[in-house]
């Protein structure tokens, strides 16, 4: 059995860094559901243990983005720096609440940024 | 400018909320209020993701919900495809690799919307089958 759940763990890994390579993400909304899914992870150790695995993908993915000449550092910095305060507030949020009304607000949020992008 | 600091306070609250990076947000945000094209904005998304995800999972460790081997395990495994994803981002021009990321992003807000409202199992079958009026002999 541990090599079923390395073999999902290994499943889960390549989709996720797929993703986050391919689309400039961590990954994390393929690695919760499947390790709530597939590994019987409670909602949230899924989140936290995702954001560990998200650590490392990010940085070799942008690493491998640098390579190719496509990463600003100063704009990184601008977008990245708000958002560490973001993550404290939102760790804090998840302890205390169901997070259902926030995420129908970000679901709300990101169909408008789809509208948005594709009408560029 | 302020654009750019809200989403991003956005996204970081996303991140600690979901387990996500925040790139979801982090890349229309960079494009839209800042004009980068679609792959500077995606590597660009990468870099803020590393130290949003550092400091939530130092939050997350403290509150216990980090598996540590499984962790690393994955972080390790998900190497190969990442690098993979760069590749095929980079093989792709930005207008390709913008529809199909607005269309990641509505997935997400979709899988986000189902999981808010309880995400009810789907039914088995649809019963188009059954008896229409199974209690007639």
């Amino acid at each position: 059995m541990a090599l079923d759940r390395s073999a999902k763990l290994a499943l889960i890994g390549t989709a996720a860094g797929l993703f986050s390579g391919l689309f400039g993400v961590g990954g994390g909304s393929v690695i919760v559901p499947l390790l709530v899914l597939w590994l019987g992870y409670t909602e949230h150790e899924a989140t936290g243990t995702s954001l560990a695995a998200i650590v490392f993908i990010a940085a070799f993915a942008a690493a491998t983005q640098g390579f190719y000449g496509n990463v600003r550092l100063l704009d990184g910095v601008l977008i990245g720096v708000p958002a560490i305060a973001g993550v404290m507030i939102g760790t804090s949020l998840q302890q205390k609440l169901p997070a259902r009304t926030i995420s129908l607000l970000f679901a709300a949020v990101l169909v408008a940024a789809a509208i948005e992008l594709l009408a560029e | 400018m302020t654009g750019v600091v809200l989403i991003g306070l956005m996204g970081g609250v996303l991140a600690g909320l979901l387990g996500v990076g925040g790139g979801v947000l982090f890349v229309p945000g960079l494009i839209l209020f800042i004009g980068l094209g679609q792959h500077q904005a995606e590597a660009t998304s990468l870099l803020a993701i590393v130290p949003v995800a550092l400091a939530g999972t130092y939050r997350q460790n403290r509150f216990g919900n980090v598996r540590r081997a499984d962790a690393l395990l994955l972080g390790l495994l998900s190497l190969v495809g990442a690098g993979a994803g760069v590749a095929l981002a980079n093989s792709l021009s930005g207008r390709d690799l913008r529809i199909a990321f607005a269309l990641l992003t509505l997935a997400v807000a979709i899988q986000l919307t189902r999981r808010a409202l309880g995400d009810r199992p789907v039914k088995p079958s649809r019963q188009k089958n059954d008896p229409i009026q199974p209690g007639k002999s």
